[in-house]
């Protein structure tokens, strides 16, 4: 067991969030995480990934996340990183560069999840929209999710599964031990729910793999 | 039940694009060297803001041909320029299915006294301002993302920058006030109530604000950023320069990097000839697009 686990299972007390920050909308998180009262890193080299217990990668435009992970060495350490089992969460952008499979995208991703993600699949900007949705293991009432340009989650293959879907049964979020993936932007609604349970996935994992 | 065109998501597509670069293309082959290079976004227009500064006459929205074009070469979002009030430009826009409308001065402006009813839209639209009064007028009519006007086409970075300090200052002034001194500060601002008091609570603009005109190189990104632009629009900077695809990739590192000297000295370096430029001091009054809207 790492030393995070078991530091959730004695207290979930304050953690050192990682946020990826070569574009995006990184700031939005680290807000979140810190009204949660995390500390927070905006990460834009490699050797900062030493400092966290976790990481976020945002929403922001693949095209140019892509790129700048290549361009500044991350693709190696990001595959180390989310090999620990310290939680690792993709929101929209984030979730096309942890997906193993991605239409779509002329650059590699970080290719760690059981996952094929459909990039822009819903339309252009004019087609964007919010809903509410049930995602599971968040209690109390369902999820406003906001959706822009966002991709969908077409194929989950296990170890993968699938944890919310759209009324129409397109996959907008899924895990895979500590890593999570979604097609909306929990960081732009003011419900921390999500962000609390991505930060709970390092143990579930730990206990499953002791 | 889903629900599009929302706040939300007009907002929303704004943050998506923070610490990017948003690139003024004008054909499809200038679009995916843009893309190529980890553009955010691009902004299709016929020309330039420098080749409109030179050629004058009516500078209108594009031709829906080439936008199209431009739409269909990559798979990032597109933004297009409409004139200031020309709502039927927006519509044309938004019916091409264009990601952003930028009611920009930089076409000549259609309207003298209305700008967009920009809430009409489901398409979010971008606006140019040169102090936190423009800002919060453009807010209040409906955009959803701000930049600063500088003064485009010149490759001269200092009206960005006195439109960035302007709004920033305004900003930390607003925060000095008691809450019974809000109502005049409005009133002096001449901006809607309620977004006077919301910047006051929140300490910045309810919006994105990107920086604009005359963004010429990484060091012009990063200067920018540093005095609190949340990204940066490039428009004759990139493909009036010697090395378009050198120096679009050398402005994308540096405004992921603007606090990092020593990679901006790498990526500043070898770019051969940056666009000629044109000092503003030097320009007639009535040359001045920045003036342009209220």
């Amino acid at each position: 067991m790492d030393v995070m686990s078991s530091n959730h299972h004695t207290h979930p007390g304050p953690l050192t969030v990682g946020v990826l920050a070569l574009q995006g909308d990184f700031r939005e998180h680290r807000e979140v995480l810190e009204t949660m009262g995390h500390h927070v890193r905006e990460i834009r080299k490699p050797e900062q990934l030493a400092e966290i217990d976790a990481l976020i990668i945002p929403g922001g435009e693949s095209t140019t996340i892509a790129r700048l992970i290549l361009s500044n060495g991350f693709q190696q350490p990001l595959r180390e990183f989310c090999a620990t089992g310290k939680p690792v969460w993709g929101t929209c952008a984030g979730a096309i560069l942890l997906a193993k499979d991605v239409d779509n995208l002329d650059r590699p991703g970080i290719e760690v999840m059981d996952i094929t993600v459909h990039r822009n699949a819903f339309g252009r900007q004019v087609d964007s929209f919010e809903a509410d949705l049930d995602v599971r293991g968040i209690e109390d009432g369902p999820f406003r999710a906001v959706f822009i340009r966002a991709p969908l989650i077409r194929e989950v293959r296990a170890p993968a599964e699938a944890i919310c879907r759209l009324e129409d049964g397109t996959i907008v979020a899924a895990r895979e031990g500590n890593l999570l993936a979604t097609s909306f932007h929990p960081e732009l609604t003011g419900d921390h729910r999500l962000h609390a349970l991505f930060l709970t996935l390092g143990r579930t994992r730990a206990e499953a793999t002791p | 039940m889903a629900e599009k065109g929302t706040w939300a998501v007009k907002v929303g597509l704004a943050q998506m694009l923070k610490g990017g670069v948003i690139m003024d293309v004008v054909t499809p082959e200038h679009a995916k060297i843009a893309e190529e290079a980890g553009a955010c976004a691009v902004m299709a227009l016929e020309r330039v803001p420098s080749d409109i500064r030179k050629d004058g006459g009516v500078a209108r929205m594009s031709d829906p041909e080439m936008i199209r074009g431009i739409i269909d070469a990559v798979t990032i979002p597109v933004m297009a320029k409409a004139r200031i009030g020309h709502f039927v430009e927006a519509d044309i826009l938004e019916a091409l299915g264009v990601d952003y409308v930028d009611e920009s001065e930089v076409l000549t402006p259609a309207d003298e006294a209305h700008h967009i009813d920009k809430h009409l839209f489901k398409v979010p639209f971008v606006c140019g301002c040169r102090n936190l009064g423009e800002a919060l007028r453009r807010i209040g009519e409906g955009a959803a993302m701000i930049r600063t006007k500088g003064e485009a086409g010149t490759g001269d970075i200092v009206e960005a920058v006195r439109h960035m300090r302007t709004v920033q200052d305004e900003i930390r002034r607003l925060q000095t006030l008691s809450d019974d001194e809000i109502y005049a500060a409005a009133k002096d601002l001449q901006a809607p109530l309620e977004l006077v008091k919301q910047v006051k609570r929140e300490g910045r603009l309810p919006v994105v604000n990107f920086a604009a005109g005359g963004v010429a190189t990484p060091a012009d990104a990063a200067l920018m950023m540093r005095l609190g632009a949340d990204g940066v629009f490039v428009g004759s900077g990139i493909f009036k320069s010697e090395n378009p695809a050198l120096v679009a990739k050398a402005i994308v590192e540096a405004t992921t990097h603007y606090m990092d000297n020593e990679v901006l000295a790498r990526v500043s370096t070898g770019l051969g000839k940056a666009m000629p430029g044109i000092s503003v001091s030097s320009l007639p009054e009535k040359e001045l697009l920045a003036g342009r809207g209220w």
